[in-house]
């Protein structure tokens, strides 16, 4: 398989995929904790909120939402440091791209995260306090360890969903592993071949998490009884 | 969410402010004009316009940053301060003038239309009736084909960028492309990718490109503007000239 | 903003003054692909779920190499790569359908939805109650009555809530269609954006274009669902 010397650059777009993928993931994880909270919070306020996120999230795609926030977070943080009377603070479009993705996929972990609270059986968490325990030890103890089981279909999935979203991000900019294969294509005029390349390389990057996914199933799944089908 | 904003915020701070005070100069540029502005294999910026940023900065004691950046979102990205100038054969306009302002010219921008050679396809409408012409959206041929032939029927179609434009053309899914004479010809028509196509009629005159800067830093023009002179008075301007062209770019 | 909406409202929701564009192209991307990914779909799903692994094999391939690869990189492979093949070019029938634009976007949303109907409707089929289809086994019918009688009808009933959030989530990948050259709703707001620089008001419109059609679709999906599952809802007395 000859790349015609545009393997290195290909290999420098694949890693900034990932790079921007694993980052987005763990901004959108945090976030997703902090919206199912939110949702799930007996206060009306934070609960609203909450809803806003998630139906806005749903309503606007991604790519409408990523040219938005694109340019606005800039503008808006150039209104705010001059306001403020700061120096600039730039943006590259690297942090960018993680925060506009973080923001749109944290939505989808809010359901997620919600959905798996709601399934962590409540006597467990009322006999926590009844114990004594604070809050924050019946998070760590309790809810987050049995939740994570149940969040892990739903983790898989998102991650599956985002992994490919980072092809967005070409469209605003950001070099990436689409953008190297369209440079070296144009270059090369063997456009079909490095397009089949990408496909791969993303078939690889889905098919290595579904592998690593399967097994923290199997892990955070022990000792729960399977029914014999 | 705040937090982590705030976070971020405060990280990046401690990463990269840029003083007013122009010790770095952003130029905005769109790679994919050769030879004003292209991509080599190793993924580095070259081309005319990339040479005249870098001796500017030289000559201003200045680092030269290039950000990359579509050419439709150069003007809002140039206003949201993604980049101080905008270097990407931006050609001045009236139009742009109400947004932007622009150093003193830094060369001439003629259109001229491509087409497969020994196409009978002439830059009229008459020609072009029923046809698809291609250009680079936010392009000066953009909005010259849109007011002039779209109304009379013919077919305007406007890509993200010129590659993008050159591509379709070689597919045969435009009959011709609409763009910078200069650029067309070396970096297409003279490329392995322009075998079999070559100019259909004659030049447009359309125009001068320099550099877009923000209205409100007429400290940074007033400094360009007197180190484009200075290259033009110097001869440094016509070195770099011919190491890409074997004319005067520059014109009257 | 006003002044950008008294623009563009026609380019938004139906032309340009030349071509189609906006609202009127998306809805029509949306409805095609869909409706095409469906009609395919379900006998695929069929294949998907049989125990045949000569029929859900191949299946299973597609699916996974149309869910795994991003639908940006399969238009881009349709819309540039395969015109680019020299047998597809100077063939008639192909090289004509693969030279529009709307053609080569379209066929490229259809097979990336249809891949993803296909997965829904065969995890809805093999959910079915198993006494359900010995009962109709038991009855007689043949494979195809089964089918057709008994699990298809089921089973799209129980794929409704995963397939309707299926569909708006073709709806957000209708947004890619810009990059083929096709002009929707995003291009118009881009050429906008373009034209004005009014960045925030230009892609606000689209968002809330978008917004009104999916909160649409919602609607419309409720109320299909509170007919179709009714059977789900609880029994007052």
């Amino acid at each position: 398989m000859d790349f015609q010397g545009f393997g290195p650059l290909l290999l420098a777009g694949t890693w900034e995929t990932i790079k921007l993928a694993v980052l987005s993931l763990g901004a959108a994880f945090l976030l997703g904790l902090a919206g199912a909270a939110a949702k799930l919070s007996p206060n009306r306020a934070l609960s609203r909120i909450g809803t806003m996120y998630t139906t806005l999230i749903r309503a606007v795609p991604d790519l409408v939402l990523m040219l938005l926030l694109f340019y606005s977070i800039q503008i808006w943080l150039n209104d705010a440091t001059d306001m403020m009377g700061m120096d600039q603070i730039d943006i590259d479009p690297f942090v960018a791209g993680v925060i506009t993705l973080g923001f749109i996929y944290g939505a989808y972990f809010t359901e997620t995260f919600r959905g798996a609270f709601l399934a962590v059986p409540r006597g467990q968490i009322e006999a926590g306090f009844a114990y004594g325990m604070s809050s924050a030890r019946v998070f760590t103890r309790i809810l987050f360890p049995q939740m994570m089981r149940f969040a892990l279909p739903g983790i898989g999935n998102n991650w599956q969903v985002l992994v490919k979203a980072t092809a967005l991000v070409s469209i605003i900019g950001l070099a990436d592993v689409v953008k190297a294969a369209q440079d070296a294509g144009k270059a090369t005029q063997s456009f079909f071949f490095f397009t089949l390349v990408t496909g791969a390389i993303y078939l690889a990057i889905t098919t290595v998490s579904n592998l690593a996914l399967h097994r923290l199933e199997k892990r955070y799944s022990t000792g729960v009884r399977r029914a014999a089908l | 969410m705040k937090k982590l904003a705030l976070c971020v915020a405060l990280a990046l701070a401690a990463g990269g402010a840029y003083a007013k005070d122009w010790s770095t100069i952003r130029f905005g540029t769109d790679a994919s004009y050769a030879p004003f502005e292209s991509k080599a294999t190793d993924g580095k910026l070259v081309g005319f316009d990339i040479d005249l940023g870098n001796e500017i900065c030289k000559r201003l004691n200045a680092k030269c940053v290039w950000v990359e950046q579509d050419f439709d979102g150069m003007i809002p990205g140039l206003k949201a301060k993604k980049f101080d100038g905008a270097l990407s054969a931006l050609t001045i306009t009236p139009q742009r003038e109400q947004q932007i302002a622009f150093t003193t010219k830094l060369y001439n921008t003629p259109t001229r239309l491509v087409a497969k050679q020994g196409s009978p396809l002439q830059p009229t409408v008459a020609a072009l009736q029923g046809k698809s012409v291609g250009v680079e959206q936010g392009s000066i041929q953009e909005t010259y084909a849109k007011e002039n032939w779209a109304p009379k029927g013919v077919n305007v179609i406007p890509y993200q960028n010129q590659d993008q434009v050159y591509l379709d053309l070689q597919s045969g899914r435009l009959d011709a492309a609409l763009q910078d004479e200069v650029q067309a010809n070396l970096g297409f028509l003279k490329t392995p990718r322009g075998t079999g196509f070559a100019f259909a009629g004659p030049q447009i005159p359309t125009g001068a490109a320099a550099i877009g800067l923000r209205k409100e830093d007429a400290d940074l023009k007033a400094k360009i503007d007197k180190t484009i002179a200075d290259m033009i008075k110097d001869g440094t301007y016509k070195k770099i000239e011919s190491k890409y062209f074997d004319f005067d770019v520059y014109g009257g | 903003m006003i002044e950008l909406l008294r623009q563009y409202w026609p380019n938004f929701l139906y032309s340009d003054g030349f071509n189609t564009s906006g609202l009127a192209i998306t809805l029509w991307l949306l409805v095609v692909s869909i409706v095409a990914g469906f009609v395919l779909a379900v006998p695929l799903a069929i294949a998907r779920a049989s125990r045949n692994p000569w029929l859900s094999r191949p299946v299973w391939v597609y699916t996974y190499v149309f869910r795994g690869t991003p639908l940006y990189v399969q238009l881009l492979l349709i819309y540039t790569g395969i015109y680019s093949l020299h047998f597809v070019h100077y063939n008639a029938v192909l090289g004509d359908f693969f030279r529009s634009a709307m053609n080569c976007t379209l066929l490229a949303f259809a097979l990336n939805e249809c891949a993803y109907a296909t997965e829904i409707f065969a995890g809805a089929i093999r959910e079915t109650s198993y006494g359900e289809i010995e009962a109709a086994q038991a009855y007689g019918m043949s494979k195809t009555k089964v089918y057709t009688r008994i699990i298809l009808p089921s089973a799209l009933r129980r794929a409704l809530p995963s397939y309707s959030n299926e569909v708006i989530l073709m709806l957000h990948a209708t947004t890619l269609a810009f990059t083929a050259t096709v002009p929707d709703i995003l291009k118009v707001a881009r050429d906008a954006n373009s034209a004005t620089y009014m960045t925030f008001q230009a892609y606000g419109i689209a968002a809330a274009l978008y917004a009104s059609i999916v909160f649409a679709l919602i609607w419309a999906f409720r109320r299909v669902e509170t007919r179709v599952l009714a059977y789900l809802k609880p029994q007052g007395h």
